[in-house]
């Protein structure tokens, strides 16, 4: 009680932060984790008594499907972003250091703009009368317009659009951080480029790569409003499934037994990313 | 006699148009320790790494034992390179460290842990092989950069700044070691520093280095006694710059030089001296001698300054024409207690023959920012 007295800013932010952390964070994710075992009620959403049958459903070949095609899509924006990504940071850190902090800007610029409005953006690009169809045509690529929208491959391109930045600002802050004296160390031990690639840079960068799979994977299968909005009715993700078993299907068990699947998923990336991170000798976060 | 082991001709490098290094030649000698010594930005480390590979010159040939080696990449060169900040792979373990440049090479398995544990051995740290790099000390650290560096066995060691960023007395720890090192070996050192100090005591030869060529090539003692320049002589130790004038070039082999109104003779130096021309006696602080205020020799002044070093008790004197002398005196065993006070008079002279003369040179310039060290 004296030490209350003594430091009242002290004890007034640490009251705050851990409220905030008890009914913003802790207490939301408990009530998921209610709903999640308990019965499906029509009326109250959700009522005792308390069971399994929510993960059960989880496994339901028709939802495992939708998980698994899900995860798919996922995964191939994940390794895209990464494919663009990785190479884009390199040649990043590599540029003059004010010219950097240019393209770090142009990167970031989208984010001022609504993501929602951006992915209505480009279903304007990739409709059948649209931007990247005209211009095909006219310059003689194609006779008809190509059937883009409502395709997984829609679904993937505003995955990867909305989210490489993602991708980049963590493998950036690695290669910044890689030090140009180890790539010398490595040549003047006798090791080529790709040698020097395989047993420095890729070590050296895999806390990064890691941390930017763990910020587009998770998003790419929650994004829900962009299958909505570009990929039709086949090409669901997870996020679509958890956000119609609350809003139409009022299933709430289930809707919270897949988000936690998710958050699951999450704490696996997290533990990975600690595990890499601590093998360069860097503190796990 | 030694042989040539690396020699440089004719190197020019700039970097965004400034001259670094200016057409710079040497000859690096089989077996040598030589040290690249100047004050930073002088194009040292720039040498350094043209010789490792790392950069490439605009002009001039690099040949090591006859091969041209000007544009070769880093991994075909025989010589090795130790870092300034020990560039040890953060992720691999002591032993990864050492193994690395052998597993390039792709040695048999057994061979090269023999080869790692003898390497470890040598710098005393066999029993942290498993450990990474952030869980030794600097001077460990240190020392494993070494082994790596040693154990494909190059022609030539290659030393950035090797000690920069040790503390004093592990500096001198890791001074010794090194020396031990080369000579056990036998391997050609080439030292960076910018610590004369360091250069003076390690090295069978300095090469001291200001804006990317050389100022002067010889042994340490060549270097701090008979500096070839002014800019030698200021950043190779203290020194007294004492303004002469040649009174008479005699016909011998001496020449007579009036300094503070004193007729001193020197014997004559090896650049050309004419009546009336102005020269700089140089002497440093441990050749000059003082002198009670009644001696019939030396120039008066006053002690304005009196440092105990613990062996010498290092003065400034204060000479009556504005002049400031160092002087650096040892104890001696008959006058233990010997001391100055502030503002005691005294007068200076010097030990005879001790002294160097410099032409005056024209370019004055720069001189200031050499004196660190």
């Amino acid at each position: 009680m004296r030490s209350v007295m003594q430091q009242p800013f002290r004890t007034a932010v640490l009251v705050l932060v851990w409220g905030w952390l008890l009914f913003l964070v802790l207490t939301p994710n408990l009530l998921v984790i209610g709903a999640s075992v308990m019965t499906r009620d029509p009326g109250t959403f959700i009522s005792l008594p308390l069971n399994l049958d929510a993960y059960r459903q989880l496994f339901n070949p028709l939802y495992l499907d939708v998980f698994l095609h899900s995860l798919y899509m996922a995964a191939m924006t994940t390794l895209i972003c990464l494919l663009i990504g990785y190479p884009f940071a390199w040649a990043l850190s590599k540029v003059p250091r004010q010219r950097q902090m240019l393209l770090i800007f142009l990167l970031i610029v989208p984010f001022w703009t609504n993501s929602l409005v951006r992915t209505y953006a480009l279903k304007l690009i990739l409709a059948t009368n649209g931007l990247l169809n005209n211009a095909l045509m006219s310059v003689g690529l194609i006779d008809q317009p190509m059937q883009m929208l409502y395709t997984e491959g829609a679904v993937i391109i505003g995955l990867v659009y909305l989210l490489l930045p993602f991708m980049i600002l963590p493998l950036y802050a690695v290669f910044d951080d890689l030090r140009e004296d180890l790539l010398r160390a490595s040549h003047d031990l006798g090791a080529g480029r790709l040698a020097t690639f395989v047993h420095i840079i890729v070590p050296m960068t895999l806390p990064g790569v890691l941390a930017g799979v763990m910020l587009v994977l998770l998003p790419a299968m929650g994004l829900f409003f962009v299958p909505d909005i570009l990929g039709g009715s086949r090409n669901l993700l997870v996020g679509n499934v958890i956000k119609n078993q609350f809003l139409d299907a009022r299933n709430w068990p289930f809707g919270a037994a897949a988000s936690i699947m998710l958050t699951l998923a999450m704490a696996f990336l997290m533990f990975a990313h600690r595990l890499s991170k601590r093998r360069i000798g860097e503190e796990g976060v | 006699m030694k042989q040539t082991l690396l020699s440089l001709s004719n190197l020019s490098k700039q970097f965004d148009g400034k001259t670094v290094l200016d057409s710079l030649d040497l000859e690096i000698l089989d077996g040598e320790f030589i040290t690249l010594l100047g004050p930073s930005g002088c194009g040292k480390t720039t040498l350094l790494r043209l010789m490792a590979g790392f950069e490439h010159p605009d002009t001039g040939t690099i040949t090591l034992g006859g091969e041209d080696l000007t544009h070769t990449p880093p991994e075909k060169r025989p010589l090795n390179t130790v870092f300034q900040n020990y560039a040890l792979f953060p992720h691999m373990s002591v032993f990864d460290n050492v193994a690395y440049g052998l597993k390039m090479e792709k040695r048999p398995k057994e061979e090269i842990r023999q080869r790692v544990d003898d390497a470890l051995a040598m710098v005393q740290l066999g029993e942290f092989a498993r450990r990474k790099p952030h869980q030794l000390s600097g001077g460990q650290q240190q020392r494993v950069a070494i082994a790596r560096a040693v154990i494909k066995r190059p022609k030539m060691l290659l030393l950035d700044e090797p000690l920069s960023a040790l503390d004093f007395k592990l500096r001198r720890t890791m001074q010794v070691e090194l020396k031990r090192l080369q000579r056990e070996l036998g391997i050609t050192f080439v030292f960076v520093t910018h610590d004369q100090e360091e250069a003076l005591s390690m090295s069978d030869r300095v090469v001291v280095l200001k804006d990317g060529q050389v100022q002067q090539l010889g042994t340490p003692r060549e270097v701090y006694e008979r500096p070839a320049n002014l800019f030698t002589a200021r950043f190779v130790g203290d020194t007294n710059f004492f303004a002469g004038r040649v009174d008479v070039a005699n016909g011998d082999d001496t020449i007579t030089v009036d300094v503070f109104g004193l007729k001193r003779t020197f014997p004559k130096p090896d650049f050309q001296v004419a009546a009336g021309q102005l020269l700089h006696v140089l002497l440093r602080p441990e050749d000059i001698r003082v002198l009670a205020p009644n001696d019939d020799d030396g120039v008066a002044g006053k002690v304005v300054e009196r440092n105990y070093k613990g062996s010498t008790l290092d003065s400034v004197i204060h000479l009556d024409d504005g002049t400031e002398v160092l002087a650096s005196e040892f104890f001696d065993e008959d006058d233990p207690t010997f001391d100055y006070s502030l503002g005691e008079r005294v007068k200076v002279s010097w030990v005879d023959g001790w002294e160097w003369l410099l032409p005056e040179e024209n370019t004055e310039t720069e001189l200031e920012g050499a004196v660190d060290a």
